[in-house]
C-alpha cells in the first residue's frame, strides 16, 4: 500500500496525479486524505482513479475522498463530474447498491432514560427491522404498486402511511428522483425487488443507536440548527439501500454496456467495470432512468425502515413518536449520480456527477436545501464502522472543488478474507459488550467481517474532509446499539 | 487446489474474491456456483436437494457467460428465496458458447445453513477464466 511516485501535494490534505500519471487521461486525478490516511490507501485506488480520468467527459478531476478504498471500475470514495452533452454515464461510478444511503434521526431521549431499556430497544429493532440474506420486508405491495414505488420513491411510502411529509421536506430530492421509468426495468428487478421493501440488507448496512456525548460536540450552533441540542442526546442512523431490486438494475446494465461499447460506440473498455454508454445514447438513457428507479426503491425502503423504527421506539418508551421527537434530521444517498449545476471555468454548467461512497454536501445558501437548512449548508452523515462511532458533518462554500462531495465513511483498510482470519465474531460481540455495545447480528461471520480493525480511522477521515475544505465537523456520534445483516 | 475447487482470497476491500479451478470449463463453473454458495451460507453442507432448477446460458464471452451463470444464482436466491447448487454442468464451446446447468438446493434456513453473506452480485472486476496448462482457472470478485 502507499502513493505513487509522481503524486504531488496540491493543498493541505489535499494530493494530485497529472496528466502525464497514465496515456488518456483527460484530467488530473485528485486525492483528498491526510498523509495517514495516503499511507493507508491500496495502490489500486490510484491506478482506479487514474483510469476513471480517462472516461470520455470528465471534466476538473477524476476525484478521490479520503476514506477511499479499493473498488472495482471506480475507487470506493470515487468522484467524477462529466458533461452530459459529450460525455458517459458509467454504472460503475455508482455501484451495484445504487442509492444506498444513510438516514439520521434524533430523538428528545437522553442517554440515562435509554440506558434501562437498551437491551429491549435492540431486540425490538432487530426483531422488527429484517436483516441478513434472504430477509423479507413486511410490506405487501398491490400488482403494480411495486412500480408506483418505482416512480415516487419515499412520497410513496408517505402516502402508504409510513412517515409524515416533513420526512420527505429532510431526504435527498425529497425522497423522489424525477426521470424514473419502470418501463427501463428488466424482470429480475422487479422479482428481486417485489419482498425486500423495509429490509437492512447484510454487508456494511447496519442500523444502530447512537449517544451525541456533550464532549463530542465540535459545533454547538450547527448541532443545534440539526436539532441536537440537549446534553447526552440519543439519536438513531442507518445506512442500506435499493436491495436486490438495484443489484440487478445495475447487473443487467453493466452487462449490456459492456456489449455495446466496442460495437456500437467504438468505446475501448479500459476496465470493465468502468463500462458505461454516452449519456444522450438510448442505451445511456435507459439506465439513467431505471438507476432513478433503484434510487427511488431505496428512498422508499429507508422510509419504511424509519416508520419501523418510530413503532419500536413508541412501543419500548410507551410515548407517541411526537413525544419522543423522533424527528429526521436528514437522508443522504452515497451511491448515485445526478445532473446538477456547477461552477467550472467561471460559467454555470449542468453536470453528470457520479458519486460512488462519496456524499453531497451542498453548502449553505444552496437552493436544493430545505428551508430550516438554507444557513447551515446540508448535514453530511458519515458512518463509521460498528465499534467506535461515526460523525455529522456539514457542507462547506469551498467544497466547490470536489463538486460538494465529501467522505461517506471509514472506508476498509483490509479485505473480508482478512478479517474472517483475525477476527471471530463471537468473541467481537463479546468484547463489544464488555465496552456498552449491544450488538445484534444475523450472522457471526458477517460481524467478524466488519470489526472496527478493518476500517480506517473515523476521525482521521472526518477531519480530513475539514483540512481538505469538503466538509465541517459537527458532531461524533458513539454507537451503544447496533443491528447488523 | 484439487482438480475442481475453489479457494476465498484477498481482493478488493470492500469485497470477496475466490479462486476457482477445475478440470473442464465445465468443472469451473461447478466450483464457482459452489464458491457462490459457500459466500452466501456458512454451513453450504446443509444445503439438501431438495428443489430443483435448471440453466440454458449462451454467450460470445466465456467470462461474461461466467458471470451471468453467477448472476442466475443471486437472482434465484432473491426472487425464489432458494440456495442452490450446480449438480450437472455441462458446456459446449463451438459452434456457439452454450451452458446447461442442474441446479439443487433448498429454500434457505437461516437457522440450519447459517446466513453469511448477501451477495450483491458477480462483478467484473479483475474476472478471468482461462486456460492454465491441463486446467481451467477462474479469478472472481462478489460485490457484498
Amino acid at each position: 500500500m502507499g502513493a505513487p511516485a509522481g503524486l504531488i501535494r496540491s493543498g493541505p490534505d489535499e494530493y494530485e496525479l497529472p496528466l502525464a500519471t497514465r496515456a488518456g487521461m483527460h484530467v488530473p486525478a485528485r486525492i483528498f486524505a491526510s498523509e495517514k490516511l495516503l499511507s493507508e490507501m491500496d495502490d489500486q485506488v490510484f491506478v482506479q482513479a487514474a483510469n476513471v480520468a480517462r472516461l470520455p467527459g470528465i471534466v476538473g478531476a477524476s476525484l478521490v475522498m479520503p476514506d477511499a478504498h479499493w473498488g472495482y471500475g471506480f475507487p470506493i470514495g470515487g468522484v467524477a463530474a462529466i458533461d452530459p452533452r459529450s460525455g458517459v454515464i458509467s454504472p460503475g461510478g455508482i455501484g451495484f447498491d445504487i442509492n444506498c444511503g444513510m438516514r439520521l434521526v434524533r430523538t428528545s431521549l437522553q442517554w440515562p432514560e435509554v440506558a434501562p431499556r437498551l437491551h429491549q430497544l435492540v431486540d425490538a429493532l432487530a426483531a422488527r427491522v429484517p436483516a441478513g440474506v434472504g430477509s423479507q420486508g413486511f410490506v405487501r405491495l398491490a400488482p403494480g404498486e411495486l412500480e408506483d414505488v418505482l416512480r415516487e420513491g419515499a412520497r410513496w411510502a408517505v402516502r402508504r402511511g409510513f412517515g409524515s411529509p416533513r420526512d420527505l421536506a429532510y431526504t435527498e430530492a425529497g425522497g423522489c428522483i424525477t426521470g424514473a421509468d419502470p418501463a427501463r426495468v428488466g424482470r429480475k428487478a422487479l422479482e428481486r425487488g417485489k419482498s425486500q421493501l423495509g429490509t437492512l440488507g447484510s454487508g456494511n448496512h447496519y442500523l444502530e443507536v447512537q449517544r451525541v456525548h456533550p464532549d463530542h460536540v465540535i459545533d454547538d450552533e450547527l448541532a443545534g440548527a440539526f436539532g441536537l441540542d440537549q446534553p447526552d442526546q440519543v439519536v438513531v442512523m442507518f445506512h442500506c439501500g435499493s436491495r436486490g431490486f438495484g443489484h440487478q438494475v445495475a447487473t443487467d446494465y453493466l452487462d449490456l454496456f459492456l456489449r455495446a461499447m466496442p460495437a456500437k460506440f467504438g468505446l475501448e473498455v479500459i476496465d470493465r467495470e468502468l463500462a458505461c454508454a454516452p449519456f444522450h445514447s438510448e442505451e445511456g438513457q435507459a439506465y439513467f432512468a431505471a438507476m432513478a428507479c433503484a434510487a427511488n426503491m431505496a428512498f422508499a425502503n429507508r422510509q419504511v425502515i424509519l416508520h419501523r423504527i418510530r413503532e419500536v421506539f413508541c412501543q419500548v418508551f410507551e410515548r407517541s413518536a411526537d413525544a419522543l421527537g423522533l424527528e429526521q434530521v436528514y437522508d443522504v444517498a452515497h451511491n448515485i449520480a445526478k445532473l446538477e449545476r456547477h461552477r467550472l471555468g467561471g460559467a454555470e454548467r449542468e453536470l453528470l456527477v457520479h458519486r460512488k461512497g462519496s456524499t453531497r454536501a451542498f453548502p449553505p445558501g444552496h437552493p436544493e436545501l430545505p428551508a430550516a437548512y438554507r444557513k447551515t449548508g446540508q448535514p453530511v452523515i458519515l458512518g463509521g464502522s460498528m465499534e467506535t462511532g461515526s460523525y455529522l458533518l456539514a457542507g462547506v462554500a469551498s467544497g466547490a472543488k470536489s463538486f460538494y462531495s465529501t467522505a461517506h465513511g471509514s472506508g476498509r483498510t483490509m479485505s473480508r478474507t482478512r478479517a474472517r482470519k483475525l477476527v471471530r465474531g463471537s468473541k467481537l460481540r463479546e468484547e463489544m459488550a464488555a465496552r456498552g455495545i449491544v450488538v445484534r447480528a444475523a450472522s457471526e461471520r458477517g460481524l467478524a467481517e466488519e470489526a472496527g480493525v478493518a476500517y480506517k480511522s473515523v476521525d482521521e477521515v472526518a477531519k480530513a474532509t475539514e483540512t481538505a475544505g469538503l466538509s465541517r465537523r459537527v458532531a461524533r456520534l458513539v454507537p451503544v446499539g447496533n443491528v447488523k445483516g | 487446489m484439487s482438480a475442481s475447487s475453489f479457494q476465498f482470497v484477498e481482493g478488493a476491500t470492500s469485497d470477496l474474491a475466490f479462486e476457482a479451478a477445475g478440470a473442464s470449463l465445465a468443472d469451473v463453473f461447478q466450483a464457482a456456483g459452489e464458491a457462490l454458495l459457500a459466500a452466501t451460507v456458512e454451513h453450504p453442507e446443509a444445503v439438501a436437494p431438495r428443489v430443483v432448477r435448471s440453466l440454458h446460458l449462451t454467450d460470445t464471452d466465456r467470462e461474461l457467460l461466467l458471470l451471468r451463470f453467477l448472476n442466475e444464482l443471486i437472482y434465484l436466491r432473491d426472487a425464489e428465496g432458494l440456495v442452490l447448487r450446480p449438480t450437472r454442468v455441462a458446456c459446449r464451446d463451438e459452434p456457439t458458447l452454450e451452458l446447461t446447468a442442474a441446479l439443487a438446493g433448498e429454500p434457505l434456513d437461516r437457522a440450519r445453513h447459517g446466513a453469511a453473506s448477501e451477495v450483491k452480485a458477480a462483478t467484473a472486476h479483475a474476472l478471468s477464466l482461462a486456460q492454465v496448462g491441463n486446467a481451467w482457472r477462474a479469478s472472481v470478485t462478489l460485490d457484498v
